[in-house]
């Protein structure tokens, strides 16, 4: 049992961590909540099938273009329905909740409510420990562990990095300092929503298309960011492997229980915002407390 | 020339609207964006256009042609849009009948409605039984709903054992176990409570052993925990109670890892031609109960489902039973010489009717009589791509079920 816990723990935790550290990030440098982050997630998954079983592209250009086009649609959204919002917390909050429900709406209307399966990247399964693991899920952990080291690879390494770390740590010294905050600010987003893009790229082959897929990731990352510290990078990584091993042990802990995996991770959520409400790694961004 | 004028007037506004176009409106109510509203309007289509077109249902000396209204209840998402669905069509389409429905929670809402109104509502896609307990309690306001399918849900829990035990006999003679073992895989839901209860019972008095509930959502995107579990426990049937997306991953992951156990139970994304495409080709042995197939539940169904792949270039789902709604509607109206609702009761009370899928007559809860011959279900199993139907044996056309291995 010990075995299957960590497989899928770790496969849960890498998807759920391409999610929320993007999330985060949004947050960390332009305040911004954006509820239409997995709806990007979707989107990225619906792309994907299209070009793969309708165009018959390649999985390598399928997947490529897949990314690229959702990440531009994204800078297209962010100029158009949040920039010129952006002074105004809540209503941004509101406007992404509004363009989340208007993707899924034109998912619904374009495919329909049907349940679309992908094929495999790669067919087959192994076996560790005496677990079954299919390929796929290999590539899925794969992706994810590639790009959590280029994310931060380009946070510290990078002059960009830099630069989205130093306006997430304070907007105003930053750009008193002549940083283009705007320009810092669209690139944070474009590189978010990359991550989710990707997330939902590598995870449609062994899930279901759906135009609802959006929202059960949404709660969990909502979780995973309130138990990391909302903004923090290094708080997001964390909380996506706490909360993907303990919906994985529920699960096989609890095997009637299984559809409580969800709730169990709210209950950590609440657990945590009780406890230490600014979350495990303080409340902007890790260096806030240096 | 006047006076011609307001006696004309004076007509249309004391004859309904519908007797003065000379149609017949039905609302057709269903999800319309999802594979279910898809087969409800699919299949009143069909029937509107085979009863237009030999020239309609005769009704006092005059043919009437029928009219549908497609009519979006988003029950999917919201209850309340389907309520609202059904009174749109009452006040504003003014539609004479009403026919469709799929989750039961939204058509007990649409019942009532329907029943406030006194129009006759033929349900085609809701399986609780309180919709038909509602008829016997009741009788005066209810007696205007028919169900015309699914059978009710304890008739569906009947013929669902039943298969079951024809399965569990396969690995019997196959695997010359005495015993099999089940695991049940029920996705967490109202609907599903009654019969997972009803299998932990029944089961061992069938010989069999029941090595676990697991209880994944309806909307799980994975089940490997649950399946490695259902590994370990050595269970040779998988009793799948899926209504949800997770009856394609269950079908996928179990190919996926060539688990040795067959899955048998109800997974109604497994009645859907889309079923192997979203498994991507993984779910070959999955099987479940299902209503339409090429072979002669009555001496309809093999003519009209080849129709109806033609037309569509899919297959029937059971919700296209509306149908056969349809066209016993027209017998009814036909009967009765009316179409008014009140008329139409006691004659569909009394009525056989020969469809495509069963063989209708209505018990007092105006539920399908239930049994081989009336109103039993099929069983059908995935191989190789093909949808193929196992059970009954007595009915002619029906293939082997064939077990991982095969």
């Amino acid at each position: 049992m010990l075995q299957d816990i960590i497989i899928t723990g770790l496969i849960s935790g890498g998807v759920y961590a391409l999610l929320a550290i993007g999330f985060s990030l949004i947050f960390g440098v332009a305040r911004i909540v954006n509820i239409a982050h997995t709806a990007f997630y979707m989107l990225a998954s619906y792309g994907f099938y299209t070009l793969l079983v309708k165009v018959g592209l390649n999985f390598v250009f399928a997947g490529v273009l897949a990314v690229a086009g959702v990440t531009a649609l994204s800078l297209l959204c962010y100029k158009l329905i949040i920039e010129p919002l952006r002074e105004h917390e809540s209503a941004v909050l509101i406007a992404t909740i509004a363009l989340a429900l208007v993707i899924q709406e034109l998912m619904l209307f374009g495919f329909g409510g049907h349940f679309l399966g992908i094929p495999s990247t790669l067919d087959g399964a192994f076996s560790v420990g005496g677990v079954s693991v299919a390929y796929q899920r290999v590539v899925i952990m794969g992706v994810a562990a590639a790009m959590l080291i280029a994310t931060w690879t380009m946070l510290y390494r990078t002059r960009l990095g830099l630069a989205i770390r130093a306006t997430a740590n304070d907007l105003e010294v930053a750009s008193l300092m002549g940083m283009n905050v705007h320009r810092i600010a669209l690139a944070t987003v474009a590189f978010s929503v990359l991550l989710a893009a990707i997330a939902g790229v590598v995870v449609a082959p062994v899930y279901v298309v759906d135009p609802f897929m959006w929202l059960g990731p949404l709660v969990t990352m909502l979780a995973i960011v309130v138990l990391g510290g909302l903004g923090s990078v290094k708080g997001s990584l964390i909380g996506a492997f706490i909360i993907g091993f303990v919906e994985a042990i529920t699960v096989f802990a609890l095997p009637a229980g299984a559809f409580l995996k969800g709730a169990v991770a709210l209950s950590i959520m609440v657990l945590v915002l009780f406890v230490r409400p600014e979350g495990l790694y303080g409340v902007a961004f890790e260096e806030e407390e240096r | 020339m006047f006076r011609s004028f307001l006696v004309a007037a004076a007509l249309a506004a004391v004859v309904p609207s519908a007797m003065a176009q000379g149609t017949i409106k039905i609302a057709i109510l269903g999800p319309m964006a999802f594979v279910q509203g898809e087969n409800h309007w699919a299949g009143a289509t069909m029937a509107m256009e085979t009863i237009n077109k030999a020239g309609g249902i005769s009704v006092g000396g005059k043919k009437m042609m029928v009219e549908l209204i497609r009519a979006d209840s988003n029950e999917m998402t919201s209850v309340p849009d389907a309520a609202s669905a059904v009174e749109r069509v009452i006040t504003r389409d003014k539609v004479d009948f009403l026919i469709g429905g799929f989750r039961s929670e939204a058509v007990l809402a649409m019942q009532e409605v329907a029943m406030d109104n006194k129009k006759l509502f033929l349900g085609a896609g809701a399986a609780h039984d309180e919709l038909g307990m509602r008829v016997e309690r009741d009788y005066n306001r209810y007696k205007y709903w028919f169900r015309i399918t699914p059978t009710k849900n304890t008739d569906l829990g009947r013929t669902v054992f039943a298969v079951l035990n024809s399965v569990a006999g396969e690995i019997r003679t196959r695997l010359k176990k005495e015993t099999p073992k089940v695991a049940i895989l029920a996705e967490k839901a109202a609907w599903t409570e009654g019969l997972t209860a009803a299998a932990q019972k029944n089961l061992p008095a069938m010989k069999m052993e029941v090595v676990g509930v697991w209880n994944p959502s309806a909307v799980a995107t994975d089940v490997t925990a649950e399946l490695s579990a259902i590994e370990r426990a050595g269970a040779d049937i998988v009793f799948t109670i899926l209504s949800g997306p997770v009856g394609i991953v269950t079908g996928r992951q179990m190919g996926e890892r060539n688990m040795k156990a067959v899955a048998f139970g109800i997974n109604v994304e497994a009645q859907k031609d889309e079923f192997w495409g979203a498994t991507a080709g993984k779910a070959n042995f999955v099987s479940t109960l299902d209503t339409y197939s090429e072979v002669e539940i009555t001496p309809k169904t093999v003519a009209w489902v080849r129709a109806f792949k033609e037309r569509f270039k899919k297959s029937p789902t059971y919700n296209a039973a509306t149908y056969d709604a349809v066209m016993i509607l027209k017998e009814a109206i036909e009967t009765a010489n009316s179409i008014n609702s009140d008329d139409l009761v006691p004659v569909l009370e009394k009525i056989s009717f020969v469809g495509n899928a069963a063989v209708l007559e209505f018990d007092k809860r105006h539920d399908p009589v239930y049994g081989l011959g009336k109103s039993l279900g099929i069983a059908v199993q995935w191989q190789d791509g093909k949808k193929v139907a196992f059970w009954p044996p007595q009915v002619k056309g029906m293939q082997p079920f064939r077990m991982p291995g095969d």
